[in-house]
């Protein structure tokens, strides 16, 4: 049961990518059913695939559309806004070569794969930051910091509330 | 409409030379990923929604179908920069290369 | 409608990037540095290519543009793995 789930989700997934990739391409209407019957094909093999990958260690979650909601909010809001100021401080860095690298280590207490791989990108893409290594067993973020202030920060002084974000997202 | 594609494209235009030059004046292979990833996505992100911007004011299925198609290269992008800094990083260290003048290395004392 | 003719100055200007990031690509002392600018490398040739497909009128750009960024990601994943010894 778990596993045809898996493969419908994966497929479903896949479907929808390949028909927003043939939008207007149909002789009539958006799309021709040749391009839906080749497009049911490649979906099925892409979950036979890649269904096993997606869902693994509570990746289900993400079905929850409040999530889904929660996750557009965050993009536009709280990290679109950090990644223009991570921008403008590389340029003062660029322009001043002012820096004081080094790799600390926080915990920020995130369980799933997903959470750990939204805070992890979100924290390369913000200011002064660089993920360089996570420890799957305990979930310790090794993280290159290009302007160190304290050897042994707590993870709000590394990355704001970013925690709090990827786990009301992916938690 | 004009003005907001001129100027998106504008901002793209110089953080992604802002990028290039940070690659070239950084020390070592970590703050250089630091200024070539944040830069070049954020510069490539505007750039890109210069082209959704003028596909969906062109409209029809020309335009719809360029700016579909852009905005789905937008979030590739968006998901595979990142990451593969992450593995660059990880494989740099695990090669054996040092961060410059690093203050502290976690990652090395707990080998 | 506004001038193509812009897009195509943007992504003259993606082009010199992409030649400054080729300077480091040449003259990086470690390996590392070299594989951190090509990613640099495929990412503004990714924002080039979405450009001139404006500039050209060409959609099929853009969706070389796709394969291109997610081809690039896995070469970018094996040198990262060969550069840490897993390969």
């Amino acid at each position: 049961m778990c596993k045809a789930a898996e493969w419908a989700l994966t497929a479903a997934f896949s479907l929808a990518i390949y028909l927003l990739l043939v939008l207007w391409t149909g002789s009539f209407g958006l799309w021709s059913p040749a391009e839906f019957i080749a497009g049911l094909v490649l979906a099925a093999l892409a979950g036979l695939v890649a269904g096993r990958l997606l869902w693994e260690r509570g990746g289900f979650r993400m079905l929850q559309p409040h999530r889904w909601l929660l996750f557009l909010f965050y993009i536009l809001g709280p990290f679109f806004w950090a990644m223009a100021k991570a921008n403008l401080d590389v340029a003062y860095r660029v322009i001043t070569g002012r820096i004081r690298p080094g790799i600390v280590r926080f915990n920020p207490g995130l369980q799933t794969d997903l959470g750990r791989t939204l805070l992890a990108n979100s924290i390369t893409l913000t200011p002064g930051t660089l993920t360089v290594d996570v420890d799957d067993a305990t979930g310790d973020f090794y993280v290159h910091w290009i302007n160190v202030t304290a050897e042994d920060p707590k993870p709000e002084q590394v990355c704001g509330a970013f925690p709090t974000w990827a786990r009301r997202i992916a938690e | 409409m004009n003005v907001l594609i001129y100027v998106f494209l504008a901002i793209g235009a110089t953080f992604n030379g802002l990028g290039a030059v940070a690659l070239l004046r950084f020390p070592d292979v970590y703050t250089r990923l630091h200024g070539a990833t944040k830069c070049t996505t954020f510069g490539s992100i505007f750039s890109i929604l210069a082209v959704v911007i003028y596909g969906f004011a062109k409209g029809g299925g020309e335009g719809g179908t360029l700016a579909v198609h852009a905005l789905i290269a937008l979030v590739f992008l968006l998901l595979t920069n990142p990451t593969g800094s992450h593995a660059l990083a990880r494989g740099a260290h695990r090669g054996g290369i040092r961060p410059f003048r690093a203050v502290v290395d976690r990652l090395e004392e707990r080998k | 409608m506004i001038g193509e003719l812009s897009f195509g100055v943007a992504a003259l200007a993606m082009v010199c990037f992409t030649f400054a990031s080729m300077i480091r690509l040449a003259i990086g002392p470690t390996a590392a540095d070299r594989a951190v600018a090509l990613d640099t490398v495929n990412t503004l040739v990714v924002a080039t290519m979405v450009l001139l497909g404006v500039a050209f009128g060409q959609v099929v750009l853009v969706d070389v543009a796709i394969v291109y960024a997610l081809l690039s990601f896995v070469g970018t994943l094996y040198i990262a793995r060969y550069l840490g010894g897993g390969l």
